[in-house]
């Protein structure tokens, strides 16, 4: 149906959106990546000049740096293995005919609607506080001493906050997924005598497979930038201890005010990103494909 | 795949069902009843789910002590304003990728998908630098750009996903009847593809609304969302609990609502096309 006039028509259509990201995506990647290989302190403004790698050497042999960069893929791993495990599994469960499907998937959604920084917010001062938090009473109730959860596990707890803010988008796609699932199958499946497991692994889960892959594209995506729950929470500490790559950067340009190592740890983002991207484009992709 | 089970299993896994869900749904409860309580009962120990002294204090004190409105109406105009541009520019690009296909169009579309990818810390300096020099900082226009442009890849692939599932003859029909490019874009095919816009719009409605880092980043007072009063909210040490809940409940509710009403829309949104 495309003849020439109509794919010159599309390519018109298409131009706009694709000059705009393109602008968006190049003009500030360019003055970053001219940052980064500049001296460009905010407390000595006078000092400039070229300083080849210095910026990227300093950030790479940075004692924050192997730790920062594995804090970043734990954060994406983490939230990404425990969203989808337990997202499957409570789609399996709200998938059953039970009581009040309707009002049930609308609690399951509610965390998806609360921005970052009340989210944070509410798990570190209703539940993770260890004076007036709600963990921290239920352990004193059964005589054991509060746990410090922000002091002691960090990563975790940011794991955890994470976790609990993309979980419905998770459960949400793999149920609409579960419920495309014709129920003849499993019930032909059910008469062969296929046990519960094996109808999950070789039907359920096959079917699910598309779904899946949504969630892990789009969580990612969102998962390496993760910012506001850091900064609200730990702030990055004790010590470095829950520093992800975002977080590095920020430290830099915020506090150290050195906008040329900001740089280059923003293009040392950026190529991890890339390898990210890279990675899943080439496992996940042909899941894509129609 | 809803099947029939005996009453016991269904009783089972109702329970269940609803101890999941509510256990999900826990920290949003606790969050608003924790802001009808004064500040001793919020922090009483043992904790109490329910108090006899229940008061609307807290939001009265929020209310006067920030400018609620100018917050919400801030984030009601970047928020929407960003969307619908958002899908002004959006819509042909996707209607010309689902229904003129090109070798590259997969290849495009994972383009622009992983422009989100770079993470927004990383360019942060830049572009505050570049929004200073357009005089855009702390401007909503600036903002309804920014968010505009970051969610555009999100806003395209809905789009495209939705008008893909729209049958190519039924177009074919219509350039018989003599429509031209922008007739069947505005009197065919946006009829059949309203249902999935609106899920697009809503969608990327909540995102900008929940966006709590250019908008932090880009405004100081005058043009800031919801997003940047509860930051500085809870900024300051020893805000007392059943405020800090109030005023997190006044941020969220607005968008909590929306996206409870519109549950059905959203969640065919939210597939992205992965479930046929």
């Amino acid at each position: 149906m495309s003849t020439q006039s109509s794919r010159l028509a599309a390519r018109a259509m298409v131009a706009p959106s694709v000059v705009l990201l393109l602008i968006w995506m190049i003009v500030p990647l360019a003055m970053t990546l001219y940052y980064s290989f500049r001296l460009y302190r905010l407390l000595s403004p006078d000092r400039t000049g070229w300083v080849g790698f210095n910026n990227y050497l300093w950030f790479i042999n940075s004692p924050d740096f192997w730790l920062a960069l594995f804090n970043t893929l734990a954060l994406v791993g983490g939230v990404l293995i425990i969203t989808v495990v337990l997202g499957i599994l409570i789609a399996l469960l709200i998938d059953q005919p039970v009581k009040g499907q309707g009002f049930l998937r609308i609690l399951v959604i509610a965390p998806f609607f609360v921005m970052p920084p009340v989210a944070a917010s509410i798990w570190e001062n209703l539940f993770l506080h260890p004076q007036n938090g709600l963990f921290s009473a239920v352990a004193r109730s059964f005589g054991a001493q509060p746990i410090l959860f922000l002091e002691n596990y960090p990563m975790l707890s940011v794991i955890g906050i994470v976790s609990w803010e993309w979980l419905p988008f998770a459960t949400l796609i793999l149920l609409t997924a579960l419920q495309s699932l014709s129920s003849e199958q499993l019930e032909a499946a059910e008469m062969d005598g296929a046990s519960a497991f094996s109808r999950f692994r070789y039907i359920i889960l096959p079917h699910m497979t598309r779904a899946i892959t949504v969630v892990i594209l789009i969580q990612t995506i969102f998962l390496l930038g993760i910012f506001g729950e850091i900064f609200t929470t730990t702030q990055g500490g004790p010590g470095s201890a829950s520093t992800t790559l975002p977080y590095m950067i920020f430290k830099q340009a915020i506090a150290a005010k050195d906008i040329g190592r900001a740089a280059a740890g923003g293009i040392i983002a950026v190529i991890l990103a890339n390898i990210v991207a890279y990675f899943l484009m080439r496992g996940l992709g042909r899941n894509l494909e129609n | 795949m809803a099947r029939a089970l005996s009453p016991r299993r269904k009783l089972i896994s109702t329970l269940a069902a609803w101890t999941v869900a509510l256990i999900i749904f826990f920290p949003v409860l606790w969050m608003i009843l924790t802001s009808f309580k004064t500040e001793p009962s919020a922090v009483a120990m043992p904790p109490q789910l329910f108090t006899a002294d229940w008061t609307l204090e807290n939001y009265a004190e929020v209310w006067a002590r920030s400018d609620y409105p100018r917050f919400f109406w801030n984030s009601v105009v970047i928020s929407v304003g960003s969307t619908l541009l958002g899908l002004v520019i959006a819509i042909p690009a996707a209607w010309a990728m689902a229904f003129v296909p090109g070798k590259k169009t997969k290849d495009l579309l994972m383009w622009m998908l992983s422009t989100k990818m770079m993470p927004a810390v990383a360019v942060m300096i830049p572009l505050y630098l570049l929004f200073q020099r357009l005089g855009l900082i702390d401007t909503k226009f600036g903002l309804v750009i920014a968010l505009m442009l970051m969610n555009l890849p999100i806003i395209i692939w809905m789009l495209y996903t939705y008008f893909k599932e729209i049958p190519g003859e039924i177009l074919e029909a219509s350039r018989m009847d003599g429509a031209t490019l922008w007739g069947e874009i505005i009197y065919v095919l946006t009829p059949m593809a309203l249902p999935g816009i609106a899920s697009t719009m809503l969608l990327n409605i909540i995102l900008a609304w929940n966006e709590a880092f250019w908008t932090i980043v880009l405004t100081t007072t005058k043009a800031a969302p919801l997003s940047a009063f509860i930051a500085s909210f809870s900024a300051p040490q020893g805000l007392f609990y059943a405020k800090l809940s109030a005023a997190s409940a006044m941020a969220i509710l607005p968008i909590l609502i929306l996206g409870w009403f519109s549950q059905k829309q959203l969640v065919r949104g939210l597939t992205f096309g992965a479930v046929k």
